[in-house]
């Protein structure tokens, strides 16, 4: 495609007076700006780009054809679980019937989705391990924040003052902001050198603050791919000093259908579908993040909830919308956390990959992610230095390349990558080392991806000592090359302002 | 390789103090620059601010990480290093000639429980 022409940005391509469409003379007949008041109307005319149909769709398509998605290659990015999108889940949610619900439309003519609501409500308690869940949070971080709601409720209802949050130093940035939102103060739980829980230093915190603990958030298996081997001990001591556990499902994807969270103790999660049940996210969201409790916290769960009822023999009628009109004084509105039932698009999808795979299948989601992540650590730890030994669950962490003589950094491997046509790992994350370069590969891949990956990964290990400045100037095949990102973070250009020309 | 330089006093959260009569210098090790990359952006705090040992009173985003600044000792900020604000790379240029806050000591015992640069440097080559 020529990238010249189109790749301009839509402006650029303006010329005066060209048009892309024709209306009738007498289109707006109707209405004039003349019924809007005089503060509202425009004084001079929308700076819209004038291009013709044609023009349009070239540069929208040229557009496209930067865009990097699971669908056009390998995309490994650790922490975030880039499975593939199954066809089957876009179908199922694009079905007329749902796709045209309204969430004011009563429950007797959308039977059928409430069900689907339900029964994933359902779906998801058995695979945690808890007792049940709301849908309504609309992404990850919107979960932990309405999790931690629901343990400050329950402090709360008890007339027990708890306003500590302890987190290990190893989690997910979203931990101590969400408990900052939430009003809550952060404590941070050392780590061991391996990466898991320091148990002695959180011993000693409950000991000088155990009766002022909220909660503790936990990942599991941990930001660095490890599953905490002391996790039973670790909810064991909360749950003694009175506090909860909260367990972030940003790495559920590892131990779906082999283990379940509630089991291990954990009294509140958070799952994001767009991440472990197979949802788009990043630039093709929009994400979910169902809430689960354990059996006692139901009622501080949000409202609407989708309840099942005897059926009506009237209408037919087995699911009802609990809106919650009042709990301990507070209206149903005040009990909701955010607009109506959450994105149920994305509920569809999720449980359509629930229900593809089924009861037997879905258990081999953890192992198989876990085998990729093993196996691409056993065959990269020559060339890449692996700080933490051993099992990985479903992400392997390594600390940049084992030779760091001619100064190649992760952030210069990264780029090359680009070159040969593969997404980036996630880089300089998690923070316990300096060159962290973390690989998810998920489920789905197949040997000859990941082995042609692993190829690359040793190619480029060999570059950085063959000839070092073509990985440091990575890339070069891409529609752009190595972007200055202190001047982006210091100077960031985020809007388009230039007058178009009169010609 | 990351810069030690000797008379200061470091802690493990990888902040200096350079101590001048009763008052303290406080940035961060070359080593931390190093670690942090290219710096972007300094959160500092404002005179006659209160600063903690232990706690944190600002925060040096680069474009790998943002991180919290520990204070190493207690006191009351007299000065904030006002170059940073539009310069925030002059951490990168030269952390230890580049104090982010100047404070004045109120309890000058702090400074034992500090590493000297020795100590500091086997901390950074654990």
């Amino acid at each position: 495609m020529n990238r010249t022409l189109y790749g301009n940005l839509i402006f650029e391509l303006s010329k005066k007076g060209r048009k892309g469409y024709s209306l009738p003379q007498d289109y707006d007949r109707t209405h004039t700006t003349a019924e809007l008041p005089e503060a509202l109307r425009r004084k001079e005319a929308a700076r819209l780009p004038e291009c013709d149909e044609l023009t349009v769709v070239r540069h929208y398509t040229n557009l496209s054809h930067n865009n990097f998605g699971v669908n056009d290659g390998f995309y490994p990015l650790g922490s975030c679980t880039m499975k593939y999108n199954p066809v089957i889940n876009e179908e199922i949610a694009g079905l007329k019937a749902f796709a045209g619900l309204h969430p004011l439309q009563p429950a007797v003519t959308c039977q059928g989705a409430l069900e689907v609501y339900y029964n994933l409500q359902e779906s998801l308690a058995e695979l945690a391990g808890l007792s049940e869940f709301t849908l309504n949070p609309c992404a990850g971080a919107h979960g932990e924040l309405t999790g931690l709601m629901v343990i400050r409720a329950y402090h709360e209802s008890r007339g027990d003052v708890r306003t500590k949050v302890l987190i290990p130093d190893s989690a997910h940035g979203t931990n101590p902001a969400s408990a900052a939102v939430c009003g809550l103060e952060v404590v941070e739980v050392k780590s061991l050198a391996d990466g898991t829980v320091d148990v002695e230093h959180l011993r000693q915190l409950l000991s000088e603050m155990g009766s002022e603990v909220a909660a503790m958030m936990m990942t599991n298996p941990n930001t660095l791919g490890i599953f905490e081997p002391r996790v039973l001990e670790i909810t064991k001591m909360i749950h003694e000093a009175g506090g909860l556990m909260y367990y972030d499902g940003a790495n559920l994807n590892a131990l779906l259908g082999e283990c379940r969270p509630g089991d291990m103790g954990f009294d509140v999660m958070h799952i994001n579908l767009h991440k472990t049940f197979s949802t788009p996210h990043g630039g093709g969201g929009p994400g979910s993040g169902p809430v689960g409790v354990r059996k006692g916290l139901e009622q501080f769960l949000p409202m609407p909830r989708v309840v099942e009822a005897p059926t009506d023999s009237c209408t037919g009628e087995s699911y009802v919308v609990d809106w919650g009109k009042s709990f301990e004084g507070k209206r149903g509105e005040e009990l909701s956390v955010g607009n109506f039932f959450g994105n149920f698009g994305v509920m569809l999808k999720a449980y359509a990959y629930i229900l593809s795979l089924g009861r037997e299948h879905i258990k081999e989601v953890g192992p198989l992610a876990t085998l990729n992540a093993n196996y691409i650590k056993e065959r990269l730890r020559d060339s890449y230095l692996l700080p933490i030994k051993g099992l990985c669950k479903h992400e392997v962490v390594f600390d940049g390349l084992v030779d760091k003589s001619t100064g190649v950094t992760t952030m210069d491997v990264a780029k090359r990558l680009l070159d040969y046509g593969y997404h980036a790992p996630t880089i300089y994350f998690p923070l316990l080392f300096h060159e962290s370069l973390m690989i998810e590969p998920t489920e789905n891949e197949s040997k000859e991806t990941i082995d042609a990956f692993i190829d690359v990964m040793h190619k480029i290990a060999e570059e950085a000592k063959t000839d070092p400045e073509l990985v440091k100037t990575a890339p070069h095949n891409t529609p752009i090359g190595r972007v200055d990102d202190v001047l982006a973070a210091k100077q960031p250009v985020t809007t388009y302002w230039k007058t178009i020309a009169e010609s | 390789m990351a810069k030690f330089e000797e008379g200061l006093r470091y802690s493990e959260s990888h902040e200096y103090v350079r101590v001048e009569g009763e008052y303290g210098y406080i940035g961060i090790s070359d080593y931390a620059q190093h670690a942090l990359g290219n710096v972007v952006y300094v959160d500092m705090p404002e005179v006659d601010d209160e600063v903690t040992a232990g706690e944190e009173f600002g925060a040096v985003e680069s474009v790998k990480a943002a991180s919290d600044l520990i204070s190493p000792v207690s006191g009351t900020v007299v000065e904030v290093n006002e170059a940073l604000e539009d310069t925030p790379e002059l951490l990168n240029e030269d952390a230890f000639a580049n104090w982010i806050i100047k404070v004045q000591l109120s309890d000058p015992a702090e400074l034992e429980s500090l590493m000297d640069k020795a100590a500091y440097e086997a901390f950074c080559a654990e």
